[in-house]
């Protein structure tokens, strides 16, 4: 089975793109958290039929990924990987919306099929943002400025704690799976009843070594509460960059720069 | 079931994050004033435990498809509603990150249709009337499977109060509903199977385990309906103020709602109901901004929207296609062309 050994591929590729050292990975995390939230909303709250006034969204991510030298095709795989969920119930808007609201030249398109696209896109430019978020800036530094932006501490030390782990558990399970799969000969599935005495196992496991861990931290001191080493610093740069990236989605947010652009070239043609 | 950003309008997104952070805000204080500092390092090492039983797949009998665990039972069995809400949220937290499922603003929706139905409705008023203090292994499965299901059936039903509210996606609910409801029985049958295997299998092999949440009473000193009832509050609060921003140009009487709504208490349910319910009317029937959809809209609603929308006529349309094919080229452009340049040097 794949899926196990792929997930761990994932993890391991995002988190080296994140030790890369360009203009945006040295951005504070908390700039690119915040801009990355306002790109989110801003691109969710376009009416559901706008398509050309989303795009100037999709140009200012391919910036930001240039400058941050992430491969524009592991992105593009993971979109096509996880849009069946957004492809399957936006599939219906062609269906049920038939209004015609556009005309190519002799070939009609339906309300539907326009909400459609811009469905498709809307999960693009989210999903998009969101991966590029952690590819430029790695999980630890994005949970210390969800910390210094007001989380509750004991939520920020469990993604840490989880993150941390996740690893070690990935590499248990896939070990077990594996060690199933070798034994089993031509039998490809699992069946219910031995994943759960696996999961059963794995999970004994974990709860072992969740005590080990919590008598190691004790051994280094652990008094309860939780210290979270901060190494965050805000400069001029950082500002700068925030009120410009902030000022540019707001901008193309308002304006559709897309229309103003055709309308340009539509009365330069005439 | 992940909800995605795609389908969400900012205003449902921003209530179900609120109610969300709410949850998420509460239970953290619940767990640091347990001061049971065994919990830090287990919460993390389980919370990686449910990753990567979600990475195993299993064949479904006599379907041929195949299935994993949701992991929201079994972690509020394992460790008790408040920590498992925190642990579920921090698994779908990573999962939004790192594998797209969902988005940034659908996690406040998947964080509470994946963690709190499971871990403050199904196990605090199902799996633990049903499983008692004495727990047996017939007890274990009735209760893991009907509290999986009675989960599971919930979270489907958010998914699809949640779209049909944003507006995005043109499918009737009562289709939608008919569709997610029985796919969800059959996930919440198996989540439920699994669950009662595996909590089964623990019971047998070490049953200290799980002897410790046994003990403790399901919520503590948390009262469930105030609890209920702030986060009803904070979501519609939030999704009434939302919808106010949405509107680009609130006329006077919708301004002094708002304003009414968020100074006086008692008001605010009703009021911010009501806004967010204006607010869903009008995104639905925004004036596509190319196009010509005619008829139909109301008259006030397309004045108020035309402030901040073009104009819409056949030359409007050309100009967006013009332009939106020359954004889109520019964007491949742009790509191509860092990549030219980091294959150069």
């Amino acid at each position: 089975m794949a899926k196990i050994e792929s997930a761990f591929l994932d993890l391991t590729y995002l988190d080296r793109l994140a030790t890369g050292d360009t203009v945006i990975h040295r951005l504070d995390p908390r700039v690119k958290v915040v801009i990355a939230a306002l790109f989110v909303v801003c691109v969710v709250s376009f009416d559901k039929y706008a398509i050309a006034a989303m795009l100037p969204f999709a140009v200012l991510l391919m910036i930001i990924m240039g400058l941050g030298e992430i491969p524009a095709g592991y992105v593009i795989t993971k979109l096509v990987v996880t849009s069946p969920f957004a492809v399957m119930v936006g599939i219906f808007n062609p269906l049920l919306d038939q209004q015609i609201v556009l005309h190519l030249g002799s070939w009609a398109i339906s309300g539907g099929w326009v909400s459609f696209l811009s469905i498709l896109l809307r999960f693009g430019l989210t999903v998009a943002a969101m991966l590029v978020l952690i590819a430029t800036t790695g999980f630890n530094q994005v949970c210390m400025a969800l910390e210094r932006l007001g989380i509750p501490k004991i939520f920020a030390v469990q993604l840490l704690m989880l993150y941390r782990y996740i690893f070690v558990l990935l590499e248990e399970g896939q070990r077990m799976h594996r060690a199933r799969a070798l034994r089993s000969f031509q039998k490809r599935g699992m069946e219910m009843k031995q994943y759960a005495y696996l999961l059963g196992q794995l999970l004994l496991r974990t709860i072992d070594r969740g005590q080990r861990i919590h008598l190691a931290m004790l051994c280094r001191g652990f008094d309860g509460t939780i210290r979270i080493r901060q190494n965050l610093r805000i400069t001029t740069r950082d500002i700068v960059v925030f009120l410009a990236g902030g000022m540019v989605l707001i901008v193309i947010r308002r304006f559709n720069i897309a229309l103003l652009l055709g309308n340009f070239i539509t009365d330069l043609l005439q | 079931m992940h909800m995605a950003d795609a389908l969400l309008s900012p205003t449902i997104g921003g209530a179900m994050w609120a109610a969300t952070a709410g949850t998420i805000a509460i239970c953290a204080r619940k767990v640091q004033r347990d001061l049971d500092d065994r919990k830090v390092p287990l919460m993390g090492v389980l919370g990686a435990f449910v990753f990567a039983a979600q990475m195993i797949n299993f064949t479904i009998p006599a379907t041929g498809s195949s299935g994993h665990l949701g992991g929201g039972m079994i972690l509020a069995v394992l460790l008790g509603p408040c920590a498992a809400f925190l642990t579920i949220a921090s698994v779908l937290t990573i999962q939004a990150l790192f594998f797209a499922d969902g988005g940034l603003l659908a996690l406040g929706c998947n964080i509470f249709n994946l963690g709190f139905f499971p871990c403050f409705i199904a196990y605090p008023f199902v799996y633990r009337p049903l499983v008692g203090s004495n727990p047996t292994p017939m007890r274990i499965a009735v209760g893991a499977v009907l509290g999986g299901i009675v989960g599971l059936q919930l979270g489907a039903l958010a998914v699809v109060a949640e779209t049909v509210l944003s507006g995005i996606s043109e499918l009737p609910p009562a289709a939608f509903l008919a569709a997610m409801l029985p796919i969800h029985l059959g996930i919440g049958l198996v989540e439920g199977l699994v669950t009662a295997a595996v909590v089964s299998f623990i019971w047998k092999a070490r049953p200290e385990i799980l002897q410790y949440t046994i003990e403790s009473r399901p919520l503590g000193h948390l009262r469930l309906q105030k609890v209920l009832i702030g986060l009803g509050a904070a979501a519609l609060i939030t999704g009434g103020a939302l919808s106010w921003f949405a509107s680009s140009n609130p006329d006077g009487l919708e301004w002094s709602m708002a304003k009414t709504s968020g100074k006086e208490e008692l008001e605010a349910p009703p009021t911010a109901i009501h806004r967010l319910l204006a607010g869903l009317q009008e995104q639905t029937s925004f004036l596509p901004d190319y196009g010509f959809k005619d008829g139909g809209t109301e008259p006030e609603i397309a004045g108020e929207s035309s402030s901040s929308w073009p104009a819409v006529d056949k030359g409007t349309s050309t100009a967006g296609l013009v332009g939106g094919g020359l954004t889109l080229a520019l964007a491949v452009m742009i790509g191509l062309l860092f990549r030219k340049r980091k294959q150069t040097p």
